[in-house]
């Protein structure tokens, strides 16, 4: 399957990753590449097969409902790039 | 034309978990910005969640209190998009293999049918954290201290046809969740949270009309007037030859009116894919019938067994039952004295009234169901009359006694039934009144009736409310005819 | 002193011949002296590790010990270390102080080991040269004009250069057995499940797996020893009883059944390779062992299938670096698109952001199917080609990659360097363990020999490993500049 300027710029777009024309350009080629090595799973038939999530055939184990974190916030807050009043600040965020 | 309106609701129910659905954080309500927002809940580098047992058992209730298929297997998923308070750029959430199926709810509507509305699914996720907008320059913060309290959202088919139906689903709904303990229900603390999908079709046409979406109605009586705005304004435009386009609006209560909420963003592409930090959740029949073991008396079966088995009127049994602390209360005042109807008649009457009064719910009454039951044993065995029943209460509600029997000692509120005690106070009063006895026997036999209500007062007064007044009026009338 | 074993430091710890500190200053001084070379450390935390030295000799005189109490070791920089630097060698996180300890750590730390810094790689673990760091490319110790290996090139080269005794990696799809190889030391990636990932700076979560390179099998066995187990904060890792990997390391191999997947000779595989790789086979035929070709029917997919799960995997696992919580932000952000768009396009490298836009392109409605699900059905048919091959087989044996360590610069195209991973990838993908081994040279450049076993068989891979290196010499060549 041909990936297009504009799926470069939509993904780009949905990933929050500034690009350029040139860049997108650029990833045109690159990814086009990588689709058409990828695309060797179109040759084989898979009808029928249960896609596979994780490597080991185990099942979502259960923590037991308990408080076990306190407050960590001034620890954390050392690595964040802008608080107040110990909040995350952001561009303003418009609803 | 006649227009009819369609209906299905989103629900969100935070559950009532100490701890949130993938972090050991505590979800306590309104704590300080980001004192529960651990290294998970932040989504730092290398973190991964493992979710909590007593989520997946609330919601396991749910879908058996609904009646719904329990699938054994349901999938986690992850919906990436990008938005401040979502720490890790996706939600987790469930979206092919939801963790209940289909099932059902009763509801009945205010001055309508009960009426049974399907539920397509429900599914745990995790919610969001908040932003704050005031006071940072032009900037906003970003508290997560609600960032992975565990979500029940509730999905119902769009089988509601009016506001006044929406509503009465909405309180359905929170009756039941409260009644499982799995939320407390707090709309404005954001524990019930609604998106509303709204159409219009004209009456009688199979196929649903284009639908808007409005987000985050919280309360009850928002949900009503939301829709009812809505509806109002898909019909303006149809009827002006318009079409409507399917978005997602907000409902703004001062404005009262909804009202599209930016559409700048392309259509949302959320790329679901199974989250790979967390495996299948299977449950097995065993844990799926210990927690139906666990399921209290449903508000539709309380409501059946009060009027079959204790004789209420539906009516009682259904404002009785329709909070699960109402009926709780109910319950344990019965059990003391032993008297439903009598019981019913106290919590909806003088309870209700004080606690309205003092915008108390019944959960914080000074008085307890366990004194309640104890006053309405004395007023029951004759101890004290009715008057001398709402003196009591007054009393406990002060919170000056500990119980209906230190009142009537310490006021002296004990009826007189004592005939000897009695018959001299009605003589007194006869001898006092000798105008009064001249016009009784001057009196028709008809007037006669209505004016020994005046010789009960007195002898009342006289006694300080304590006498029987069946027993007086009895004695009087005797008294009274001998003069004839 | 500073070129044994872990083993033999250990057992030179506890005879007294040498103290901890005295290792700690050695390895020091030889990373000040060496690594300006081959950039293997990103930081270096001499201090730190001297005090830890003088704690462990200090519990070591009181007898308090376990089997590698002082002993030093490195860390990719992948793992998030408590007050230290953890970069993933991003320039998202080149400001990134970890505010906690990867499981990893934890367990290390609680086996008394030292951590003398944190290793280069390639950023976020997508790569396989080390060249794309935000701290620039590591060399190989064997020739400065050659790769290490990637994506943990920065452990494999500070092993093979002498800078420290061991060091732990991480492995996505080759990860640390191609390293190893190219380095021409011993690297162990355990089954998918066996070590925690909680800590771990993820990169694509289904195939993650943390192992540990040596000088020998011997020494990987006791360092996963120090890392194997289950973690409560990792939910997928294995609650399975970790055996002690060294009791069974020198069991003979009479009858060992060896496979050689065909499709792991083939074309594109270089002849001195080969050629290295059948003679270190044949060393085993010498020691009992049978030799029989097998089939893995679907390897030529596992390059193809990789490239969409763990790409897909990765866009969304790389939300989190948002300016928001953490991490690189850019300068005055107009608005909240602004702040994501340039703090992610600043912030990433050139591979990173090419494997987020194919897996976000690769997610998104209308290719989800084609690509997504596709791939997680190749994934199921390739683990089963393992799983059928494990019933005629104990082991499979091949080369770890199809040449030796490549010049710097060499492959520029993304494709041609992605297929360098042709005979790593689909171990991880089944989620199986696999361990290189040094097996000979081809033009002064080393050759592993890479080993396979069957989901938990870690103690028979690192016991075939053994025995290997009981009869042969391989893995005790040093790079000439480095010795001693």
């Amino acid at each position: 399957m041909a990936i297009e300027h504009a799926d470069v710029l939509r993904a780009a777009h949905l990933a929050r990753i500034s690009i350029d024309n040139a860049d997108a350009d650029r990833y045109v080629g690159d990814l086009t590449r990588i689709l058409n090595m990828v695309d060797r799973l179109q040759e084989i038939d898979t009808e029928g097969v249960q896609p596979l999530s994780h490597p080991l055939d185990a099942t979502q184990p259960l923590r037991a409902d308990e408080v076990t974190e306190s407050d960590q916030r001034d620890q954390f807050q050392t690595v964040a790039p802008e608080v107040a009043k110990g909040l995350y600040l952001v561009p303003r965020v418009v609803e | 034309m006649q227009w009819e309106t369609v209906i299905g609701l989103e629900v969100h129910v935070q559950l009532a978990t100490r701890s949130k659905i993938f972090s050991g954080s505590s979800t306590a309500f309104g704590a300080e910005p980001n004192s529960q927002a651990s290294a998970v809940d932040l989504g730092l580098p290398g973190v991964l969640p493992v979710l909590n047992e007593n989520a997946v058992a609330m919601a396991l209730r749910f879908g058996l209190a609904i009646d719904a298929e329990i699938p054994d297997v349901s999938v986690f998923e992850r919906k990436n998009y990008f938005y401040p308070d979502l720490p890790k750029g996706y939600q987790t959430s469930q979206m092919a293999q939801p963790i209940v199926g289909k099932g059902v709810l009763e509801i009945l509507p205010e001055d309508g049918e009960r009426k049974q509305i399907r539920i397509h699914h429900a599914h745990l996720e995790e919610d969001a954290g908040k932003s704050l907008h005031e006071d940072f320059a032009g900037m906003s913060g970003i508290d997560l201290n609600r960032a992975g309290t565990p979500l029940l959202e509730i999905v119902s088919e769009p089988d509601l046809r009016s506001a006044k139906e929406a509503s009465a689903y909405l309180r359905a709904m929170h009756t039941l969740v409260t009644y499982l303990g799995i939320s407390d229900g707090n709309m404005a603390e954001g524990s019930m949270r609604c998106d509303v999908n709204v159409s219009i079709r004209p009456k009688g046409q199979q196929e649903f009309g284009t639908r808007a979406e409005i987000k985050n109605v919280n309360s009850f009586r928002f949900v009503e007037r939301a829709i009812a705005y809505e509806v109002e304004r898909q019909i303006d435009i149809l009827e002006d030859g318009g079409k409507v386009v399917q978005e997602t609006r907000l409902y703004d209560p001062d404005a009262d009116e909804t009202r599209s909420m930016r559409t700048k963003e392309e259509a949302n592409d959320y790329r679901y894919f199974p989250c790979p930090d967390l495996l299948p959740l299977v449950v097995d029949q065993a844990y799926v019938d210990h927690q139906r073991s666990l399921l209290p008396e449903l508000p539709a079966a309380k409501r059946e067994r009060y009027e079959s088995e204790l004789g209420l009127s539906s009516y009682d049994a259904g404002v009785l039952t329709a909070h699960h602390d109402t009926a709780d209360y109910f319950e344990q005042t019965l059990e003391v004295c032993g008297d439903a109807k009598l019981a019913a008649n106290w919590v909806q009457g003088e309870l209700s009234a004080q606690l309205n009064r003092d915008s108390l719910p019944i959960s914080e009454s000074p008085v307890s169901a366990a004194q309640l039951g104890g006053l309405l044993v004395r007023l029951k065995d004759d101890t004290i009359n009715g008057k001398a029943a709402k003196q009591v209460f007054q009393e406990l509600w002060q919170r000056r006694f500990e119980d209906a029997d230190q009142v009537i000692e310490a006021k002296g509120l004990k009826q007189v039934t004592d005939t000897g005690a009695l018959e001299a106070a009605i003589d007194e009063v006869i001898a006092a009144n000798p105008v009064q006895v001249t016009q009784y026997v001057e009196a028709t036999e008809e007037k006669r009736g209505k004016m020994v209500g005046f010789f009960v007062g007195q002898v009342m007064k006289a006694t300080r409310g304590t006498a029987n007044p069946q027993q007086v009026n009895k004695l009087l009338k005797e008294k009274l005819d001998a003069l004839l | 002193m500073l070129d044994l074993t872990l083993a033999e430091m250990a057992r030179g710890l506890t005879s007294g011949e040498f103290k901890s500190v005295d290792l700690v200053r050695g390895f020091l001084d030889r990373i000040q002296q060496r690594d300006a070379d081959i950039n293997s450390f990103i930081t270096v935390t001499g201090d730190a590790a001297l005090e830890q030295a003088e704690a462990a000799d200090a519990a070591r005189a009181k007898d308090d010990v376990g089997a590698l109490t002082g002993v030093p070791l490195a860390l990719k920089d992948i793992f998030c270390t408590e007050g230290v630097l953890t970069t993933a060698a991003s320039k998202m996180l080149s400001n990134f102080v970890s505010p906690y300890n990867a499981t990893v750590v934890e367990k290390l730390n609680s086996a008394g080991t030292i951590s003398l810094g944190k290793t280069n790689m390639d950023e976020f673990a997508m790569g396989s040269s080390n060249e794309n760091s935000f701290f620039g490319a590591v060399k190989n110790p064997w020739d400065h004009s050659l790769v290490p290996g990637g994506s943990s090139g920065g452990s494999a080269a500070a092993v093979a250069a002498g800078l420290v005794p061991a060091a732990l990696g991480t492995d996505t799809g080759g990860s640390i057995r191609q390293p190893a190889a190219f380095c021409g030391i011993t690297g162990l990636k355990p089954t998918y499940g066996r070590v925690s990932r909680y800590g771990i700076i993820a990169y694509a979560s289904s195939l993650d797996q943390a192992g540990p390179f040596g000088r020998s099998a011997e020494d990987c066995a006791l360092l996963l020893n120090a890392i194997a187990g289950h973690d409560g904060r990792d939910s997928t890792s294995v609650s399975r009883v970790v055996p002690d990997y060294t009791a069974t390391l020198a069991q003979p191999l009479d009858g060992l059944k060896i496979g050689l997947p065909v499709e792991y000779f083939g074309d594109g595989l270089d002849a001195g390779v080969e050629q290295a790789v059948r003679e270190a086979v044949k060393v085993y035929e010498s020691l009992g062992a049978q030799v029989v070709d097998v089939s893995l029917p679907h390897t030529q997919l596992a390059v193809p299938a990789y490239y969409v799960i763990a790409p897909a995997e990765a866009s969304s696992n790389l939300a989190r670096y948002d300016g928001v919580r953490f991490g690189h932000r850019c300068d005055s952000p107009v608005d909240l698109e602004d702040l994501y768009k340039r703090s992610r396009g600043e912030g990433f490298g050139e591979e990173v952001k090419r494997r987020i836009l194919m897996g976000t392109h690769t997610l998104s409605e209308g290719f989800y199917d084609a690509y997504y699900r596709k791939a997680q059905q190749v994934r199921r048919l390739i683990r089963q080609d393992f799983l059928d091959a494990f019933d005629k087989v104990d082991v499979l044996m091949g080369p770890a990659a199809p040449t030796p360590a490549f010049k710097l610069g060499e492959q520029a195209d993304p494709v041609s360097m992605y297929l360098q991973d042709i005979y790593t990838i689909a171990i991880n993908l089944a989620g199986i363990p696999g361990i290189s081994v040094p097996a000979g040279f081809v033009d002064n450049r080393p050759v592993g020999l890479q080993i396979l076993g069957p989901h938990f068989g870690e103690s028979h891979l690192l016991n075939v490993a053994h025995v290997f290196q009981q009869h042969t010499d391989w893995h005790q060549r040093r790079p000439e500049q480095y010795q001693g």
